[in-house]
């Protein structure tokens, strides 16, 4: 056996996953079938808020291969309530929620009936049989109205709209001073408030869901996150024994916290799968999609900053109102929360207080969406600072550098008191500020601006940080999270010589098999080609905590390092025995046991040779198992905390108000890199996807609740032609709490972008006496802006134009 | 997304293609590429009870000479008419436009006639047909008559076409040596217009002799910019002369309010992107 020389990790290794997943031919929830497989349909409420007062289904059950047809009242014994898994505070209310409306909707979108026919044509056709009568009731929309005295209510029976209010406060906690003795005593009081703007998850692949119910155990295959947390949860809130049902996540397309969920169609055709004893299989639509799988962001933040006059920041006060929507999700109500100990960044604020009140409202319910808490806390501060460094006169980037944590001083803990490990924003910046150009940019706003040109120029910086590695399992717990946060791994070693690697991450595009597979490789000394990734199933990957939080590499991956110390630690008792040597007189290297100190050419025992030694079992020491396969849970100690810094070049058509990202340069630090080309393409999509948020996406209600961007004709994903070639390069300062070095890399992007090209926008406009304008920047707001120097510009009218939208049943002769 | 059940039949002539839309009646819809019909169905905002396919009429498709005019075939596929050497050398306007029309798969799909009879305000070629005086030529039982563009469209997603009629080809006056640009506004790539403006131009001399401007999504019908094109001929080829012509492009219109823009700020960008499309026309 060769010594494996060249590490696997760092390799910028194509996708062993990629061919499958890009070409479609695999096991999409909805490409599977089984015999006598009967179709779900749902019928949906129009309304945001009524009561039902009468349904008739009596058509619906007339039509061709129509099976069954289900309401509310129909299933309202067994379907029990939706799972919150985490209450913030002891006090906090949380509705029932009802995975089909009983008697009453609460946002447009929700299941009132299900048709289960023998195809999906028929159950389509069938759902327009079904008739509902439905008593008005006053829909509740507006959060800051929600909270008012004799608000009309989204809950009667909790008698308020509050779900929760959560403070942290510095100065009690006891991590750093009073802010608002801070803000009292300060030379500069910068306030704003800003509006995180409804955004919709718009995975690519929708959701999908299938069960079983023949079999011994009940299966369930769902295009979902978190396998392993849904099997859970379906037994602990339908009252099915665990061991009773096994859940599995085939090929899943994108999830981006969107299908981090316990979503009612799941319950839906388990319980329908049930009480048939037949498999039923339900897959979105695309507009159900965006009608009714969770939405995330939506939070007005009242922001109020102190500092001095030389830009030294002294205190920081949020106070955030958060839309729940309609229920409390699997995570709502700690999305906000996550964000917490995010406001204060990189800087080194002595005092802060944060409040949120958590809201109900009429509208689909909000939970994680990539970033999940952390870029609202991002783009918020990023902003301030801009809006800091114009109150005094002083480079944005200078007033960012006088307040950051320098890097001779981590590990560093925050006003929150978290203690961040590991950082080097000097290096980030300086590094992006090169690549970037700032000075002949600076120059050239400067010219463009005194010229009055019509296109101006504008430059946004984002020196953000996120906290990843969702999470020391005893923090979790001291925020009143139902869960640990740690993962497991298993590794198999075949007779073969060959490797499964079981993980309990989840992947849903993140590229785990090819990660894993470097990994592993280097630890065992094994080719890459050798190793198989097993995940998401719950009967061969029995245990786990899923994939979220830019988890899996931090945590994932560190209980596939330690199950792999394992194996290696069994492997050396076997090795020195078929070495002829003492347990403690051989060493591993490049896949190989050998004497210790006895040279490259001397007698060597390859990882294989022991696998098959194993299998073989005729001359084992006395007492060792004829087994090397190993298992691992890690439960890290700290989270992650990847950082960067983030310049974004626009221009604005001052004529019109369109927004051009002309140049973005982003220099991320997040730590060691398993594979660049993974690492690339997760911050290629992250930033987009952030972009997206400043630009392009938002969720739009009309006053009556419907959501009025309800197809991607109208909820405007952006695509490669709206967006510049992106500028990326790293720094590398390993996170020192694992020992791989990682600090995970799914969120960076979406969480440092969205500020980076607001400042930029706000940059381009502020001459013309603008200090903000809502997300996203469309043309119009930024146009009305420059019109009227107003800070506020959002505002659109709700009648249809043309397009997709507009089309009604007379129109399109051809 | 999943239709309700219909007919379907694709004749391969455009008598059998009249003679199945008559006995159907006006519960039958006429598909002709697809682009904008198959969302209908599928969202179920609509539900015709039979759909007679043009796709296989080959008669339909092409583009040929008659004297001063082109004839495009109304299932001239969008990709066909844009890379169509006579409609590059002599209804350039359309070329420019056709290229601005969604993205390459709709552009395969989806046909020139389909789009006209669709008569979506937001649609990309009906501010050009209408500026360049296109006329519409239509099928029914009784025969063929022929409709002048500015009097085909007559409301949102309406035409002068009759249930019974079928839209065959479009007769387009050339306009040789003519320069066009087409200036689309819209927030994303392959969105349909928020606005737009179609404008062809002959300059003689460096004085613009001739000017066609047409309007997309500033009413629910395209919009010929007469005023623009009275106050740019005679001018000459300048951004101040155009600039100065383009600040009559609101007059008369009746922009929606949506998502993407109240009427005024519609009306606002009629005026800037009339005053660029003109401005790239000439070259200037």
């Amino acid at each position: 056996m060769t010594a494996t020389i060249e590490p696997e990790v760092g390799k910028a290794r194509l996708r062993k996953e990629d061919a499958r997943l890009i070409t479609g031919r695999t096991r999409w929830t909805d490409n599977l079938t089984l015999p006598g497989l009967l179709h779900m349909a749902i019928l949906r409420s129009p309304m945001a808020h009524a009561r039902i007062t009468a349904i008739d289904t009596s058509g619906a059950k007339d039509m061709p291969g129509v099976i069954a047809v289900f309401t509310g009242a129909d299933l309202a014994g067994e379907q029990g309530s939706l799972p919150c898994a985490w209450p913030i505070t002891a006090d906090m209310k949380a509705p029932n929620a009802p995975s089909i409306a009983v008697d009453t909707v609460n946002f447009a979108g929700e299941a009132v009936a299900v048709v289960i026919a023998r195809s999906a044509y028929e159950a389509a056709d069938a759902l327009e049989r079904i008739d509902i009568d439905y008593d008005d009731l006053p829909v509740v929309l507006d959060m800051e109205a929600a909270l008012a005295d004799g608000a009309d209510l989204v809950h009667a029976d909790l008698g308020t709209n509050k779900s929760a209010t959560w403070i942290f406060d510095s100065g009690e906690a006891g991590t750093g001073g009073d802010v608002e003795k801070a803000i009292g005593e300060a030379e500069i009081v910068i306030e704003r408030t800003y509006r995180q703007q409804r955004l919709i998850p718009a995975f690519m692949e929708p959701r999908s869901v299938m069960c079983d119910p023949t079999g011994e155990q009940l299966t369930l295959w769902s295009a979902t996150q978190i396998p392993h947390i849904l099997r859970f949860l379906l037994a602990a809130q339908l009252g099915v024994p665990e061991h009773k049902i096994r859940v599995i996540a085939p090929d899943v397309g994108g999830g981006f916290g969107g299908k981090l969920q316990v979503t009612p169609e799941e319950f839906l055709v388990f319980l329908v799968a049930r009480r048939l004893g037949k498999p039923v299989k339900y897959t979105e639509s695309r507009s159900e999609s965006l009608q009714s799988g969770h939405h995330g962001r939506d939070q007005i933040q009242k922001l109020t900053l102190s500092a001095r006059s030389d830009g030294t920041v002294t205190g920081l006060k949020v106070e955030l109102l958060a839309d729940m929507g309609a229920y409390l999700r699997l995570v709502t109500p700690g999305v906000p929360i996550l964000g917490a100990f995010m406001f204060n960044a990189i800087y080194k604020f002595p005092a802060y207080r944060f409040v949120c009140t958590n809201v109900f409202t009429n509208k689909v319910p909000t939970d994680a969406y990539r970033g999940a808490g952390r870029p609202e806390a991002t783009y918020a501060i990023e902003r301030l600072m801009d809006e800091l460094a114009v109150e005094i006169g002083m480079d944005p980037m200078a007033v960012r550098e006088k307040n950051w944590i320098k890097h001779e001083e981590f590990p560093f803990t925050t006003v929150c008191g978290l203690t961040y490990d590991s950082g080097n924003y000097e290096a980030a910046t300086d590094k992006a500020m090169q690549l970037f150009g700032y000075d002949a940019l600076r120059a050239e706003q400067r010219e463009r601006r005194e010229r009055g040109d019509t296109v101006q120029l504008g430059i946004g910086i984002s020196t953000f940080t996120e906290m990843c590695g969702l999470a020391p399992s005893r923090v979790l717990g001291s925020l009143s999270y139902g869960a640990g946060g740690w993962e497991h791994a298993a590794i198999r070693m075949l007779p073969t010589g060959k490797v499964e690697v079981v993980t309990g991450s989840s992947a849903h595009g993140q590229g785990h098999e090819t990660a894993w597979s470097q990994i592993v490789a280097d630890q065992l000394g094994v080719p890459f080609e050798d190793i198989e990734v097993i995940h998401g199933d719950t009967q061969s990957s029995h245990k786990g905590m899923d994939t979220y939080g830019s988890r899996s590499l931090t945590v994932g991956a560190m209980a596939v390092v330690k199950a792999a110390d394992k194996v290696k630690e069994k492997a050396a008792k076997i090795a020195a025995h078929m070495l002829e040597a003492g347990e403690g007189d051989v060493e591993f290297m490049a896949g190989s046991f050998r004497v210790r100190g006895a040279g490259a050419d001397a007698k060597a025992v390859s990882i294989q040779d022991v696998a098959l030694a194993v299998f073989a079992a005729h001359d084992l020491p006395d007492g060792v198992e004829p087994n090397l396969d190993s298992e691992a849970t890690y439960d890290p100690e700290n989270f992650s905390f990847p950082h960067g810094t983030h310049l974004c070049a626009t221009e604005v058509d001052t004529e019109t108000g369109f927004v051009r990202i002309r140049s973005y340069v982003c220099v991320d630090d997040i730590g060691k890199v398993v594979n660049p080309m993974i690492v690339e393409g997760q911050v290629h999509g992250g930033l987009v996807q952030g972009i997206a948020q400043a630009l392009f996406e938002e969720a739009v209600h009309d006053e009556s609740g419907t959501l009025t961007t309800g197809t991607l004709a109208d909820y405007l994903v952006p695509s490669a032609a709206d967006l510049p070639s992106f500028v990326t390069d790293r720094t590398e300062t390993p996170s020192t709490s694992n020992v791989l070095g990682v600090k995970g890399v799914g969120e960076a992007g979406t969480i440092a972008s969205t500020p980076a090209v607001v400042n930029a926008i706000v940059d381009a406009v502020r001459h013309f006496g603008v200090s903000d304008i809502q997300m996203p920047c469309t043309p119009m707001r930024v146009w009305q802006a420059i019109q009227t120097g107003q800070t506020d510009a959002g505002g659109l009218g709700n009648e249809s134009g043309g397009g997709l939208g507009s089309i009604n049943t007379s129109g399109g002769a051809q | 997304m999943i239709p309700a059940a219909f007919d379907y039949v694709a004749p391969s002539t455009v008598d059998d293609a009249v003679r199945a839309l008559s006995e159907a009646g006006e519960d039958a819809k006429v598909i002709a590429g697809g682009q904008s019909l198959m969302p209908v169905l599928r969202m179920r905002l609509a539900a015709p009870s039979k759909l007679i396919d043009l796709g296989r009429i080959a008669a339909l498709r092409g583009v040929r000479e008659d004297g001063d005019f082109l004839v495009i075939g109304a299932m001239t596929t969008h990709y066909d008419v844009q890379r169509d050497p006579l409609v590059r050398e002599h209804a350039a306007l359309l070329a420019v436009t056709t290229d601005k029309v969604a993205d390459p798969q709709v552009r395969h799909r989806g046909t020139f006639g389909g789009s006209l009879a669709h008569a979506d305000p937001a649609g990309d070629l009906l501010a050009p047909a209408l500026a360049l005086d296109a006329e519409m030529v239509v099928r029914g039982m009784d025969g063929t008559r022929t409709v002048p563009a500015a009097e085909f469209f007559t409301d949102f997603f309406t035409t002068a076409l009759r249930p019974t009629e079928i839209l065959v080809e479009v007769r387009v006056p050339k306009t040789t040596g003519w320069s066009a640009h087409y200036e689309k506004f819209n927030r994303v790539a392959q969105a349909w217009s928020i606005v737009a403006v179609a404008a062809t131009v002959r300059v003689d001399g460096g004085t613009i002799a001739e000017a066609r401007v047409g309007l997309t999504n500033m009413a629910s019908i395209p919009i010929r910019a007469t005023s623009v094109e009275q106050a740019l001929v005679g001018q000459p080829a300048s951004a101040e002369s155009i600039r100065a012509a383009a600040a009559h492009a609101a007059d008369g219109t009746s922009p929606p309010s949506d998502g993407n823009g109240d009427a005024a700020y519609r009306q606002h960008l009629a005026q800037v992107l009339t005053s660029r499309a003109v401005a790239a026309a000439v070259g200037v």
